[in-house]
Protein backbone atom coordinates (compact mmCIF):
# COMPACT_ATOMS: atom_id res chain seq x y z
CA UNK A 1 0.00 0.00 0.00
CA UNK A 2 1.19 3.75 -0.50
CA UNK A 3 0.84 6.64 1.52
CA UNK A 4 -1.39 8.09 -1.41
CA UNK A 5 -3.65 4.87 -1.13
CA UNK A 6 -3.59 4.84 2.81
CA UNK A 7 -4.34 8.69 2.62
CA UNK A 8 -7.30 7.77 0.36
CA UNK A 9 -8.72 5.71 3.05
CA UNK A 10 -7.93 8.20 6.03
CA UNK A 11 -11.62 8.55 6.63
CA UNK A 12 -12.70 5.71 6.43
CA UNK A 13 -10.29 3.96 9.25
CA UNK A 14 -11.51 7.51 11.25
CA UNK A 15 -14.85 6.80 11.45
CA UNK A 16 -14.20 2.83 11.56
CA UNK A 17 -15.93 1.80 8.39
CA UNK A 18 -13.50 -0.30 7.13
CA UNK A 19 -13.78 -4.21 6.70
CA UNK A 20 -11.09 -6.33 8.58
CA UNK A 21 -9.12 -7.21 5.81
CA UNK A 22 -8.99 -3.81 4.80
CA UNK A 23 -8.02 -3.07 8.42
CA UNK A 24 -5.19 -5.06 8.51
CA UNK A 25 -3.72 -3.71 5.31
CA UNK A 26 -3.81 -0.33 6.72
CA UNK A 27 -1.78 -1.72 10.08
CA UNK A 28 0.75 -3.48 7.98
CA UNK A 29 1.27 0.36 6.08
CA UNK A 30 1.38 1.91 9.47
CA UNK A 31 3.42 -0.37 10.63
CA UNK A 32 6.57 0.90 8.39
CA UNK A 33 5.44 4.48 7.56
CA UNK A 34 6.10 6.80 10.37
CA UNK A 35 4.74 9.88 8.11
CA UNK A 36 0.89 8.32 8.12
CA UNK A 37 1.21 7.74 11.38
CA UNK A 38 1.77 11.10 11.79
CA UNK A 39 -1.09 12.13 9.79
CA UNK A 40 -3.53 9.45 11.50
CA UNK A 41 -2.83 10.71 14.84
CA UNK A 42 -2.62 14.35 14.25
CA UNK A 43 -5.70 13.92 12.06
CA UNK A 44 -7.83 12.22 14.70
CA UNK A 45 -6.33 15.05 17.25
CA UNK A 46 -7.91 17.92 15.18
CA UNK A 47 -11.33 16.52 15.03
CA UNK A 48 -10.98 15.27 19.02
CA UNK A 49 -10.27 19.10 19.60
CA UNK A 50 -12.65 20.83 17.89
CA UNK A 51 -15.52 18.25 19.23
CA UNK A 52 -14.71 19.21 22.91
CA UNK A 53 -14.04 23.02 22.99
CA UNK A 54 -17.02 25.23 22.40
CA UNK A 55 -15.82 28.07 20.17
CA UNK A 56 -18.80 29.47 19.49
CA UNK A 57 -20.38 29.92 23.02
CA UNK A 58 -24.34 31.28 23.01
CA UNK A 59 -23.95 33.53 26.47
CA UNK A 60 -27.28 32.56 28.98
CA UNK A 61 -28.82 36.00 28.85
CA UNK A 62 -28.98 36.07 24.78
CA UNK A 63 -29.91 32.45 24.71
CA UNK A 64 -33.00 33.31 27.00
CA UNK A 65 -33.53 36.84 24.86
CA UNK A 66 -33.68 34.86 21.44
CA UNK A 67 -35.93 32.17 23.26
CA UNK A 68 -38.34 34.44 24.71
CA UNK A 69 -38.84 36.00 21.16
CA UNK A 70 -38.91 33.14 19.11
CA UNK A 71 -41.71 31.71 21.55
CA UNK A 72 -43.71 34.93 21.51
CA UNK A 73 -44.05 34.66 18.00
CA UNK A 74 -45.06 31.02 17.98
CA UNK A 75 -47.63 31.96 20.43
CA UNK A 76 -48.72 34.47 18.02
CA UNK A 77 -48.91 31.98 15.47
CA UNK A 78 -45.80 33.80 14.16
CA UNK B 1 -33.75 -20.35 27.30
CA UNK B 2 -32.58 -17.96 24.69
CA UNK B 3 -35.41 -15.16 23.90
CA UNK B 4 -35.34 -12.77 20.91
CA UNK B 5 -34.46 -8.99 21.86
CA UNK B 6 -35.82 -6.10 20.02
CA UNK B 7 -32.84 -4.52 18.49
CA UNK B 8 -31.95 -0.86 20.41
CA UNK B 9 -33.67 1.94 18.47
CA UNK B 10 -35.11 0.08 15.79
CA UNK B 11 -38.58 0.08 17.29
CA UNK B 12 -38.44 3.15 19.70
CA UNK B 13 -39.24 6.32 18.51
CA UNK B 14 -36.78 8.92 18.61
CA UNK B 15 -38.23 11.13 21.38
CA UNK B 16 -38.52 14.42 19.10
CA UNK B 17 -41.33 12.50 17.60
CA UNK B 18 -43.97 12.87 20.37
CA UNK B 19 -42.74 16.44 20.94
CA UNK B 20 -43.62 17.32 17.16
CA UNK B 21 -47.04 15.33 17.52
CA UNK B 22 -47.68 17.83 20.58
CA UNK B 23 -46.79 20.87 18.56
CA UNK B 24 -49.49 19.57 15.85
CA UNK B 25 -51.78 19.02 18.19
CA UNK B 26 -51.24 22.57 19.74
CA UNK B 27 -49.19 22.08 22.22
CA UNK B 28 -46.63 25.41 22.10
CA UNK B 29 -44.77 24.49 25.41
CA UNK B 30 -43.39 21.52 23.05
CA UNK B 31 -41.95 23.68 21.03
CA UNK B 32 -39.99 25.11 23.62
CA UNK B 33 -38.43 22.05 24.54
CA UNK B 34 -37.33 21.40 21.16
CA UNK B 35 -36.15 25.01 20.84
CA UNK B 36 -34.27 24.48 24.24
CA UNK B 37 -33.13 21.21 23.06
CA UNK B 38 -31.29 21.95 19.72
CA UNK B 39 -30.57 25.91 19.81
CA UNK B 40 -26.99 25.74 20.98
CA UNK B 41 -26.30 23.31 18.22
CA UNK B 42 -28.44 25.72 15.74
CA UNK B 43 -26.65 29.37 16.47
CA UNK B 44 -23.00 27.62 16.51
CA UNK B 45 -23.75 26.52 12.55
CA UNK B 46 -25.11 29.61 12.05
CA UNK B 47 -21.99 31.25 12.97
CA UNK B 48 -19.50 28.99 11.28
CA UNK B 49 -21.68 29.75 7.80
CA UNK B 50 -21.79 33.40 8.67
CA UNK B 51 -18.83 34.13 10.54
CA UNK B 52 -20.85 37.04 12.10
CA UNK B 53 -22.51 36.93 15.80
CA UNK B 54 -25.57 39.51 14.64
CA UNK B 55 -26.30 37.29 11.40
CA UNK B 56 -26.41 34.10 13.90
CA UNK B 57 -28.57 35.58 15.94
CA UNK B 58 -31.06 36.24 13.76
CA UNK B 59 -30.78 32.96 11.69
CA UNK B 60 -31.34 30.93 14.97
CA UNK B 61 -34.34 32.99 15.46
CA UNK B 62 -35.81 33.12 11.78
CA UNK B 63 -34.83 29.01 11.41
CA UNK B 64 -36.75 27.89 14.99
CA UNK B 65 -39.70 30.55 13.55
CA UNK B 66 -39.85 28.79 9.89
CA UNK B 67 -39.31 25.30 11.10
CA UNK B 68 -42.50 25.85 13.63
CA UNK B 69 -44.55 27.28 10.80
CA UNK B 70 -43.30 24.74 8.10
CA UNK B 71 -43.84 21.71 10.77
CA UNK B 72 -46.70 20.24 8.68
CA UNK B 73 -44.83 19.91 5.74
CA UNK B 74 -41.93 18.06 8.28
CA UNK B 75 -42.14 14.43 6.63
CA UNK B 76 -40.45 12.49 9.82
CA UNK B 77 -38.89 9.97 7.32
CA UNK B 78 -35.61 12.12 8.46
CA UNK B 79 -34.56 13.67 11.97
CA UNK B 80 -36.54 17.01 13.09
CA UNK B 81 -32.60 17.70 13.79
CA UNK B 82 -31.84 17.19 10.51
CA UNK B 83 -34.51 19.03 8.90
CA UNK B 84 -33.79 21.95 11.65
CA UNK B 85 -30.36 21.65 10.26
CA UNK B 86 -31.44 21.99 6.61
CA UNK B 87 -33.23 25.04 7.37
CA UNK B 88 -30.49 26.87 9.22
CA UNK B 89 -28.19 26.23 6.32
CA UNK B 90 -30.54 27.66 4.01
CA UNK B 91 -31.21 30.69 6.36
CA UNK B 92 -27.36 31.05 6.75
CA UNK B 93 -26.64 30.63 3.09
CA UNK B 94 -29.30 33.85 2.65
CA UNK B 95 -28.27 36.51 5.34
CA UNK B 96 -24.99 35.62 3.44
CA UNK B 97 -26.31 36.37 0.10
CA UNK B 98 -27.65 39.83 1.19
CA UNK B 99 -24.58 41.06 3.17
CA UNK B 100 -22.78 40.78 -0.01
CA UNK B 101 -25.24 41.96 -2.46
CA UNK B 102 -24.89 40.58 -5.75
CA UNK B 103 -22.45 37.45 -5.27
CA UNK B 104 -24.16 34.36 -5.13
CA UNK B 105 -22.90 32.71 -2.54
CA UNK B 106 -23.17 28.79 -2.19
CA UNK B 107 -21.78 25.25 -0.82
CA UNK B 108 -20.37 25.20 -3.83
CA UNK B 109 -17.95 27.68 -3.53
CA UNK B 110 -14.05 27.66 -3.12
CA UNK B 111 -13.65 24.22 -3.34
CA UNK B 112 -11.66 23.70 -6.44
CA UNK B 113 -8.70 21.79 -5.06
CA UNK B 114 -5.85 19.64 -6.72
CA UNK B 115 -6.83 15.59 -6.36
CA UNK B 116 -4.24 13.21 -4.09
CA UNK B 117 -3.01 16.08 -2.23
CA UNK B 118 0.02 14.79 0.35
CA UNK B 119 -0.10 16.57 3.58
CA UNK B 120 3.30 18.95 3.89
CA UNK B 121 3.98 19.07 7.48
CA UNK B 122 4.54 16.02 9.07
CA UNK B 123 5.76 16.72 12.13
CA UNK B 124 4.47 15.54 15.25
CA UNK B 125 2.71 17.51 17.75
CA UNK B 126 3.15 17.38 21.26
CA UNK B 127 1.15 15.10 23.94
CA UNK B 128 -2.24 17.26 24.54
CA UNK B 129 -1.14 20.04 22.46
CA UNK B 130 -3.56 22.19 23.61
CA UNK B 131 -2.57 22.70 27.08
CA UNK B 132 0.01 25.06 26.10
CA UNK B 133 -2.48 27.16 25.59
CA UNK B 134 -5.32 28.85 28.14
CA UNK B 135 -8.83 28.26 26.81
CA UNK B 136 -9.35 32.36 25.27
CA UNK B 137 -5.98 31.65 23.21
CA UNK B 138 -7.17 28.12 21.88
CA UNK B 139 -10.75 29.23 21.15
CA UNK B 140 -9.36 32.13 18.92
CA UNK B 141 -6.82 29.31 17.12
CA UNK B 142 -9.74 27.30 16.20
CA UNK B 143 -11.65 30.01 14.86
CA UNK B 144 -9.02 31.47 13.44
CA UNK B 145 -8.26 27.88 11.98
CA UNK B 146 -11.73 27.03 11.24
CA UNK B 147 -12.48 30.30 9.21
CA UNK B 148 -9.74 29.51 6.44
CA UNK B 149 -10.86 26.67 5.14
CA UNK B 150 -13.24 27.11 1.99
CA UNK B 151 -17.13 27.44 3.08
CA UNK B 152 -17.75 24.35 1.41
CA UNK B 153 -15.52 22.04 2.95
CA UNK B 154 -15.96 24.04 6.46
CA UNK B 155 -19.82 23.03 6.61
CA UNK B 156 -19.03 19.88 5.77
CA UNK B 157 -16.60 19.46 8.59
CA UNK B 158 -18.97 21.30 11.26
CA UNK B 159 -22.00 19.22 10.57
CA UNK B 160 -19.83 15.78 10.10
CA UNK B 161 -17.76 15.52 13.03
CA UNK B 162 -18.54 19.02 15.10
CA UNK B 163 -22.29 18.44 15.18
CA UNK B 164 -22.20 14.70 14.73
CA UNK B 165 -24.29 14.01 11.80
CA UNK B 166 -23.84 11.29 9.80
CA UNK B 167 -22.28 11.00 6.17
CA UNK B 168 -26.11 10.36 4.73
CA UNK B 169 -27.35 13.01 7.01
CA UNK B 170 -24.95 15.80 5.82
CA UNK B 171 -25.43 14.97 1.75
CA UNK B 172 -29.03 15.35 2.52
CA UNK B 173 -28.82 18.75 4.59
CA UNK B 174 -26.13 20.09 2.10
CA UNK B 175 -28.03 18.68 -1.09
CA UNK B 176 -24.71 16.90 -1.80
CA UNK B 177 -23.86 12.93 -2.88
CA UNK B 178 -22.39 11.11 -0.80
CA UNK B 179 -18.61 11.03 -2.68
CA UNK B 180 -18.81 14.71 -2.53
CA UNK B 181 -19.38 14.72 1.51
CA UNK B 182 -16.47 12.68 1.69
CA UNK B 183 -14.04 14.09 -0.31
CA UNK B 184 -15.13 17.21 1.13
CA UNK B 185 -14.80 16.30 4.76
CA UNK B 186 -11.06 14.11 4.36
CA UNK B 187 -9.91 17.74 2.57
CA UNK B 188 -11.29 19.51 5.50
CA UNK B 189 -9.91 17.25 8.40
CA UNK B 190 -6.39 17.16 6.11
CA UNK B 191 -6.15 21.31 5.98
CA UNK B 192 -6.88 21.37 9.33
CA UNK B 193 -4.71 19.42 10.79
CA UNK B 194 -1.87 20.89 8.51
CA UNK B 195 -3.10 24.58 9.96
CA UNK B 196 -2.89 23.43 13.56
CA UNK B 197 0.34 22.12 12.87
CA UNK B 198 1.52 25.03 13.15
CA UNK B 199 0.36 25.85 16.95
CA UNK B 200 0.37 22.31 17.77
CA UNK B 201 4.16 20.83 16.87
CA UNK B 202 6.30 19.49 18.76
CA UNK B 203 9.68 21.02 19.44
CA UNK B 204 12.47 18.90 18.45
CA UNK B 205 15.40 18.77 21.10
CA UNK B 206 17.89 21.53 20.41
CA UNK B 207 15.47 23.29 17.67
CA UNK B 208 15.38 26.95 18.26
Amino acid sequence: MTCSQFLALLDDLIDDSVTPELRAGLQQHLRGCEHCEVILNTTRKTIEIYRSHEIYDLPAGLRERLHAAIMARCKKGC
Amino acid sequence: MATIQPIAGELEPHPDVALVDRVRAGDVSAYDELVRKYDRQIFRIAQHITQNREDAEDVMQDAFLKAYEKLDQFQGNSKFYTWLVRIAVNESLMRLRKRRTGKMVSIDEDVETEEGSVPRDLADWAPDPEQNYNQAELAEILRKTIQGLPQGFRIVFVLRDVEGLSTEETAETLGLSIPAVKSRLLRARLQLRERLSRYFRRNKVGEK
